[in-house]
Order: C-alpha cells, then sequence, then structure tokens
C-alpha cells in the first residue's frame, strides 16, 4: 500500500533539492547584507541557521520519501520524474527528469542526513569568519548540486551534477583563498579534477551514441547490447572520470591538498558525498560495466589506491592529511567492491564511510577549533581527557574504521572482503585484509597521539571541547558509526537485499567461510591496533619506533614524501605543460598572432594616414563631393533611359 | 486654349534647382547657403505641382504642403544652430568651421 | 500667345533672373530679397497650374513667415556685410558650376526621355480644373489630408513639436549663463 500518492513522490524529491538552492542562492545572492540586517543582528550567524534549516528539510523529505519507498512493493519502488523538457533536439533528449529508486533513495538520505548534521556543525567552526553567509551559501548550493547527481535519470543531468559538486568543491577549499596554499589547491582539486571529467565526458558521449539514450534506465538495459569494445572502452572513460572525482591512482593527488579548505567542508565534500560520487556513477552503470572488461582495471585501481595511501597515511603527521589519505584508502575499497562485481558491498561501505569518516573529520575540525587550527598530531596528546565529547565520539569514529565488531565499519569492509574471496579474487582480497591492517595501524596510531597518553598542548592554547552546535553534530554521527552496520544485518530490511532490484543480487560466503573470514578482518584489525598501541600509546614506544625506522628508512621516508607523485607529475606532466603554455604566450601569442594583429593595425593606419587628407573640413567641400555623387547616380538613370 | 506644357515649367524647376545647388556650394554665409537650400526646396516644390497637373491628380499638391511644413522645422532648426555657432565664434561662414577633419 | 503664356513668361524671367541675381548679391540682406521676388513668382506659376492653395501658402508661409525670420536672423547676427568675392578652396567654383551644368543637363535630358516638353497639359489639366471645380481645391486637398495622409500629417505635427523644442533648447542662453553664475558660486565659497 501506498502511504502517499504518487504525485507527492515528486513534491518530496524536487523538494529535497529546491530548498537548498533556494537558500543557496538567497544566501549567496545577499550574503553579507542578510547578517548584518536586523535579524542577523540579533541572532548571529541565522543565515547558518536557515541554511541548515534548508538542510533539515531536505533530509525530512528523504526521510518520507524513504519510508514511502520501503512502503511499496519491490517493482513499484522505481519512480521517474519528468520536471521538464531540458534539451530536446532530434536524436537527442534530455529532460530534467529525477530516478527515484532504492539506490538514489540510499544516497539521498546520506547526503541530506550527513549534510545536514554538518551545516549545523559549521554554525560553530565557522562563527565569526568573514564571509559566513557565503560559506553557507555554497554548501547549500553543493548539497543541491551533488542532490542532482544522485537523483538524476539521465546521463547529462548527472553531469550537471558531477560537475556542480566540482565548482562548489573548488570554491570551497579555496575558501580562504587569502592563503596562497588554499588557492592552489583549490586550483590543483579544479584542474585535476578537469582531466578525469574529461574523460567522462567523452565516456558519457560514447555512451550516449552507441546506446543511442542518455537516460539511465534505457543506457543500463541497452548495455548487453553495445558489443564488449564499446562497453569496455565507455567503462574505462566513465572511470577515468571516477578516479578524478573519487581521488584514485593516478588522479587522487588533489585530495590531500583540498584540506585547505574550512574542516566541514572536507567532512562533506572531501569524505562523505561528493568523492563517493565516482562509486555511486559506477554503481548506477553497473550493467555497463558488466558488459565489458573494465571492472578488472577497476578493482585493481581501487586495491593498488587503497594500499598505497594507507602506507602514505601511516606516515603522515597532520591529522587532516591522514584523514585524507584515509579516505582515498577507503574510496579504494569501494572500488575493490565494484571490481569483484559487489555493487551494494561497495554502497554499503559508501554509507558507513560517509558515518564514521565524517565523524572523525569533525572530530579532527573540532580538536583544530580548540587548539587554535594546529594539524600537527605530534604536538597533541591526552586530549579525550580535556575534550571529552569530541574523544568518545572521536574513538568511536576510530574504532568503526578500524573495523572492530560491533561498529559499522566491520561490517561493510567484511562484506567487501568477503565478497572478493567468494569472486575467487584472491589477490585483491589479500590486499583488502593488507590495507585493514595498515588501516587499523594508522588510525590508531593517530588516535593514540592525539586523544590518549600524556595530555600535551600546543603553547599559549586555551582548550576548551567541543561548543554545542559542533556537539550536537558529532554525537549523532558517533551513534551512526556504532550501529551503522546493523542496516545489513540479515533478518532486518537489509540495504544489500534493498538494493537488490538496482545493483543485482550480492554474493557473499555462508557458514563456515564467513565466520573465518570475519574473524580474519577482526584479527587484522586488532593486530593493527596493538603494533600502534605498542608504537605509540606507550612508554617505550618512541625507542621501538626508532628501531623500526632503522629497519626501512627509505620506505619510511619515501611515504613520507607521499612516494614523490607530486614530484613525478611536475616533472613529467605539469613542467612540460608550463613550457607548451610560455611556448604559447610568448612565441605563438605575442609574435604570431600579435604580429598578425598589430600588422593590421599597422596596415590601416598606413592606409589611413592617406585617406585622411581628403578630410579637409570644409563643409563645401563635402557638398561638392555629395553633388559629384548625385550627377554620378543620375548618370545611370540617363544610360538606363538612352 | 493654347496654354503651356509641363515641360516648359519642370525646364524651370530644373534650372532654379541647379542654380541652388552651384549657390550653396559657392557661397560662404552660412545664411546665404540656407537661403540657396530654400530656393532648390522651391524649385522641387513647382515640379511637384506641376506633376500634379500632368496627372490630373491633387497628391502632388499634397507632397508640396508637407515639403513647406518640413522646410519650415528645418529652417527654424537651421537658424537656431546658426545661432549658437554664432555667438561661440562671432562668424558664419562655414569654411571657418572646420575642425572635423584630421 | 494666349495670356497664360504671357505670364508663364513673365514668371520665367522673373524666377530665373532673381534667381541668378541671388548668385552674385554680395549683402546677405540682397540675396534674401531676391529669394522673396523667386517665391512670388514661383507662386504665380503655381496659381497659373491650379494649385490655389499651395499659391497662397508660398505667399503667406515662404515669402512671408519663413522669410521674415531669415531677415530676423540677419539683422539679430549684424552680418548684413558683404562677403569676400575670393573663393579659398581651389577649384570649388568650377567645380560647383561645372557639376551643376551636368546636373541640369542630365534632369533635362531624363525629363525630354520621359515627357513630351512641349505637349500641352491635355486630359491632365481638365481632371484637375474638374476637382478644382467641383469639391474645390482647399477641399480635395483637405480630404486627402485628413483621409490618405492623415498619419504623415500627424507626423510633421510631432516634427514641428520637436523643432520648437529643440530650437528652445538650442537658442537659450541659460546654459552659459546658469554656468557662470556656477562659477561665480564657486569663487566666493573658494573666498
Amino acid at each position: 500500500m501506498e502511504l502517499i500518492p504518487g504525485n507527492d513522490v515528486k513534491t518530496l524529491a524536487t523538494s529535497a533539492i529546491y530548498f537548498p538552492l533556494i537558500t543557496a542562492f538567497l544566501l549567496l545572492v545577499l550574503g553579507g547584507r542578510l547578517e548584518s540586517s536586523p535579524i542577523g543582528k540579533r541572532v548571529r550567524g541565522w543565515t547558518g541557521w536557515l541554511a541548515s534549516l534548508a538542510m533539515v528539510r531536505a533530509f525530512a523529505s528523504a526521510v518520507i520519501l524513504f519510508m514511502e519507498i520501503v512502503g511499496r512493493p519491490e517493482h513499484r519502488r522505481t519512480v521517474s520524474i519528468h520536471l521538464f523538457d531540458w534539451i530536446e533536439v532530434p536524436g537527442l533528449a534530455a529532460g530534467f527528469d529525477l530516478l527515484i529508486d532504492p539506490l538514489s533513495v540510499v544516497m539521498l538520505l546520506v547526503v541530506t542526513g550527513v549534510g545536514a548534521l554538518i551545516h549545523i556543525y559549521s554554525i560553530g567552526y565557522m562563527r565569526g569568519d568573514d564571509r559566513f553567509a557565503r560559506f553557507f551559501g555554497y554548501l547549500n548550493l553543493f548539497a543541491a548540486a551533488m542532490l542532482v547527481l544522485v537523483l538524476a535519470d539521465n546521463l547529462l543531468l548527472l553531469y550537471l551534477g558531477w560537475e556542480g559538486v566540482g565548482l562548489c568543491s573548488y570554491l570551497l577549499i579555496g575558501f580562504w583563498f587569502d592563503r596562497p596554499s588554499a588557492a592552489n589547491a583549490a586550483k590543483k582539486a579544479f584542474i585535476v579534477n578537469r582531466i578525469g571529467d574529461f574523460a567522462f565526458l567523452l565516456g558519457i558521449f560514447l555512451l550516449a551514441s552507441a546506446a543511442g539514450s542518455l537516460t539511465l534506465g534505457q543506457v543500463n538495459a541497452s548495455a548487453g547490447a553495445l558489443g564488449a569494445g564499446v562497453a569496455t572502452t565507455v567503462s574505462l572513460l566513465l572511470f577515468a572520470g571516477a578516479t578524478g572525482k573519487s581521488a584514485q591512482i593516478p588522479l587522487y593527488v588533489w585530495l590531500p591538498d583540498a584540506m585547505e579548505g574550512p574542516t566541514p567542508v572536507s567532512a562533506l565534500i572531501h569524505a562523505a558525498t561528493m568523492v563517493t560520487a565516482g562509486v555511486y556513477m559506477v554503481a548506477r552503470l553497473s550493467p555497463v560495466f558488466e558488459a565489458g572488461d573494465a571492472l578488472i582495471v577497476v578493482g585493481w585501481i581501487g586495491a593498488l589506491t587503497a594500499l598505497w595511501a594507507a602506507v602514505i597515511a601511516a606516515t603522515e603527521y597532520d591529522i587532516k592529511k591522514v584523514l585524507a589519505y584515509s579516505t582515498v584508502s577507503q574510496l579504494g575499497y569501494m572500488f575493490i567492491a565494484h571490481g569483484v562485481h559487489a555493487y551494494s558491498a561497495g554502497v554499503f561501505h559508501l554509507v558507513t564511510h560517509a558515518f564514521f569518516k565524517a565523524l572523525m573529520f569533525l572530530g579532527a575540525g573540532a580538536v583544530m577549533h580548540a587548539l587554535a587550527g594546529e594539524t600537527d598530531m605530534r604536538k597533541m596528546g591526552g586530549l579525550r581527557k580535556v575534550m571529552p565529547v569530541t574523544g568518545w565520539t572521536f574513538m568511536a569514529g576510530w574504532l568503526a574504521i578500524c573495523g572492530v565488531i560491533p561498529f559499522a565499519g566491520f561490517f561493510s569492509k567484511d562484506a567487501i572482503l568477503a565478497s572478493a574471496w567468494e569472486q575467487g579474487r584472491y589477490d585483491l582480497w589479500a590486499i583488502g585484509v593488507v590495507t585493514a591492517l595498515l588501516t587499523a595501524f594508522y588510525m590508531s596510531r593517530m588516535y593514540f597521539r592525539v586523544f590518549e597518553g600524556r595530555v600535551k598542548l600546543p603553547e599559549g592554547v586555551h582548550v576548551h571541547d567541543a561548543p554545542p552546535t559542533m556537539a550536537v553534530a558529532l554525537v549523532p554521527l558517533a551513534g551512526l558509526a556504532i550501529v551503522g552496520g546493523a542496516i545489513n544485518l540479515p533478518g532486518l530490511l537489509t540495504l544489500e537485499h534493498f538494493l537488490e532490484p538496482v545493483l543485482g543480487a550480492a554474493h557473499v560466503p555462508e557458514g563456515l567461510v564467513a565466520w573465518v573470514l570475519g574473524g580474519v578482518a577482526l584479527f587484522v584489525a586488532a593486530t593493527g591496533i596493538l603494533v600502534a598501541r605498542a608504537l605509540y600509546g606507550s612508554r617505550a614506544g618512541s625507542v621501538r619506533r626508532r628501531t623500526l625506522y632503522a629497519r626501512a628508512p627509505w620506505l619510511v621516508d619515501a611515504a613520507r614524501n607521499k612516494f614523490y607523485v607530486d614530484e613525478l607529475y611536475g616533472r613529467t606532466i605539469v613542467g612540460p605543460g608550463k613550457r607548451v603554455a610560455a611556448f604559447a604566450t610568448d612565441v605563438v601569442d605575442a609574435r604570431l598572432v600579435d604580429g598578425f594583429i598589430v600588422g593590421t593595425g599597422r596596415t590601416v593606419a598606413t592606409v589611413a594616414e592617406r585617406f585622411r587628407r581628403f578630410q579637409t573640413g570644409y563643409v563645401r567641400s563635402y557638398a561638392a563631393v555629395f553633388l559629384f555623387g548625385v550627377v554620378l547616380i543620375l548618370s545611370v538613370l540617363v544610360v538606363r533611359v538612352s | 486654349m493654347n496654354s503651356v506644357g509641363p515641360g516648359y515649367y519642370l525646364v524651370l524647376a530644373t534650372l532654379m534647382f541647379t542654380v541652388g545647388v552651384v549657390g550653396a556650394l559657392v557661397r560662404r554665409n552660412a545664411i546665404v547657403i540656407f537661403m540657396f537650400i530654400e530656393l532648390m526646396l522651391n524649385a522641387v516644390n513647382l515640379a511637384f505641382v506641376t506633376f500634379a497637373r500632368m496627372h490630373g491628380e491633387i497628391v502632388g499638391q499634397v507632397l508640396v504642403f508637407f515639403v513647406l511644413v518640413v522646410a519650415a522645422a528645418e529652417v527654424v532648426v537651421g537658424l537656431a544652430i546658426i545661432l549658437v555657432i554664432f555667438r561661440h565664434r562671432a562668424s558664419a561662414n562655414v569654411d571657418e568651421m572646420n575642425l572635423l577633419k584630421w | 500667345m494666349t495670356w497664360e503664356q504671357l505670364v508663364f513668361g513673365g514668371v520665367f524671367v522673373i524666377a530665373l533672373g532673381s534667381s541668378l541675381a541671388m548668385l552674385f548679391m554680395r549683402n546677405a540682406v540682397h540675396v534674401a530679397l531676391y529669394l522673396v521676388a523667386a517665391q512670388i513668382a514661383l507662386a504665380l506659376a503655381f496659381l497659373l497650374q491650379g494649385a490655389f492653395f499651395i499659391a497662397a501658402v508660398q505667399i503667406i508661409v515662404y515669402a512671408g513667415a519663413i522669410m521674415v525670420l531669415f531677415l530676423f536672423v540677419i539683422m539679430l547676427l549684424g552680418i548684413d556685410k558683404r562677403e569676400a568675392l575670393i573663393e579659398p578652396l581651389p577649384g570649388q567654383r568650377t567645380l560647383a558650376i561645372g557639376l551643376g551644368a551636368v546636373l541640369a543637363a542630365e534632369i533635362v535630358y531624363v525629363a525630354w526621355r520621359g515627357i513630351d516638353l512641349a505637349a500641352s497639359p491635355g486630359a491632365g489639366s481638365t481632371a484637375l480644373d474638374q476637382i478644382n471645380r467641383d469639391p474645390g481645391n482647399v477641399q480635395a486637398l483637405a480630404r486627402l489630408l485628413f483621409s490618405r495622409y492623415l498619419l504623415p500629417f500627424e507626423a510633421t505635427s510631432i516634427l514641428l513639436i520637436v523643432a520648437v523644442v529643440g530650437v528652445m533648447v538650442l537658442a537659450r542662453r541659460l546654459g552659459s549663463a546658469s554656468r557662470a553664475a556656477e562659477h561665480a558660486d564657486e569663487n566666493r565659497k573658494a573666498a
């Protein structure tokens, strides 16, 4: 039975987009004027409350929509909503259509739910910033674009959202653009994403021309008829786009730098939502990926990225950078899931990751907020004692990402590893297990350094725990990080089963194998935590660290320098690119183009210099010329009549 | 009645028009030039009236009426411009108004 | 020789003679007087061709009002002094006379090809006489003016208003006077 008539699905879905969109325009157009308005003087930061209210309203829509979809029989859970015609030309029709189905509703819930919490958190975090209203304008615009992305019913609209979130990401990374590092990071993120987006656009073009349609349903339905070659090419191009947006090898380099943005931005965009767009897109177009051989590449890229980023994260001292590399690594996990056809496991991990990683980013933000912007974990220690709320909630996130039962991360990570095993991809499974070990290690390292042990603070800092607006976001996220795994517990409404109509059935091992695999996962998590505790959580830690470093200094140093990837890209791509640009400006533009333009100007000037002598300034001379013209015209008439 | 053919009137109009053209070109006083332009308009009016009689239609005379109105407006504005110029340069010699050149 | 030919001869001589005389008068007032003579002669030519209303308007508006305006401006500006005979622009006179002659020749040639110059007015003239007799010259003109040519007629009224406003803006001395007053104000403030 339907709770709500069909038409209201449309209202709910569109209201989720419209509320953030309207407030975004309001805040961006009026901006500071709203803050200095009479209301703004009475309620400080009311624009933040307004933006948060829009997100909460969108979340309410999402929840009602979710209830509605769950209440329906399975075959009626997919609803396509036509809002208006967008592009209508022969051979190409792209309406402004939204697609409501289990997958998009899950994404809708995550984006609006986590988004609303982070909005509220930002009110406290951004308090006192000069561009307070603008920050929330961007944040709301991001939310609207992200919702367009996840609700889009055709590739073009999806691309609109894709680019929209990219734009907002750029604006928010460079939000403190008066810092050169932030401005550069924003540019880097935009340009690196550009590379991926270009491939993504090519993929869309190819797919649209091969499948003859832009609509997701039709594209997926005709995926089998594409032929393996076309499907593989399309998939690889689309996946190249995903490597940009979801920060995978080789385009992951922008995400660590993106930490220059305000921490709520890192939490919302660069951990919970935008970076998962690639994961979502691959899951959404899974029939296309299934039709070719691209999934082998997807799985390997994901596995290598997961391992690679985890190694770097283990040597990083900047708490936000650790979380950034961790995000890259976890996104790699999701692509491993896609690579072994376990799309629902990937989406499951996406959801749980959104919970605990957003939580940890917000916790890191609270730490930074308390320590006057300090991010170096070597200058911290024992913070749980002075910041109990932040400490305890962070602990929940830490245990979740380590994969400790019964926290959320255990279930989703185990689902991925189990799927890899079931598919016979023992190579990916092994990498996944190693990565899990590393993940547990570096997260514990960070946790022990920052929150446990002796209280250690940067000089001249008055520590305070997270203010209410920030705490109010931390606690629910911590709750979700603890119990979030329950959404996929057998017996209840499981996420995998819910997503099955869209993503296909999940194949997980059963019986003894499942228990053994779960045990292995728990074992590596415990190992990672214990090793980290031995190295960072005990008195003898520093001695042990030194002996360990002496074993393989080259590896640690290389990892500390992020394996010199930035330098490699600088030499091989940026350097030659700059030289080409220099050639274009100094030679092509300065000599050729300017030469042509200046030459044209000179020629005209020379000719004009001669001709201007005709301009005597005498009216009567002009009249004589005029008369000459009249006589000439009459002469034509004379010739005509005679 | 052995009346005068329209051709003679047209010849008269042509000749007066030509005199107007030549006068407008050779004289230098702006007001005088203006008067030659009036002469040209008058010559054209004569041609219109002549055509009206040739075709047995009164439309030609209506056109003369319009020419008259336009001429009146033009004279008023033109003389005002000359007046303003005279105030600035104390001269109505068009040869001295040659600022608009290279 | 009929009386019309006689009158036309007079008109021809006076109109052309006055026009030519305008060319050679060095005093602007004299030029204006000869123009009046030419216009009166033309008014006669209009009368000869049955354009009674136009002839009256020619005398009242043209030879009367407009020419008075001309004389008024001449007197106002005090430029009744003689114009120098020397031509500063080289070849301007030759060019003007040469081109004028060619122009006249061309017009006459084209007219001669199209119209029988020596022909009598004939049917057209009779038709016009008929109109002048039945509704009357003024009535026929008015009927056309207020029916078929109503829109141009209204347009001319706008034209006249624009001209009036334009002349007022152009000719008032207020601009420079008020500017001078402002200058005086500023000087006073500065002092």
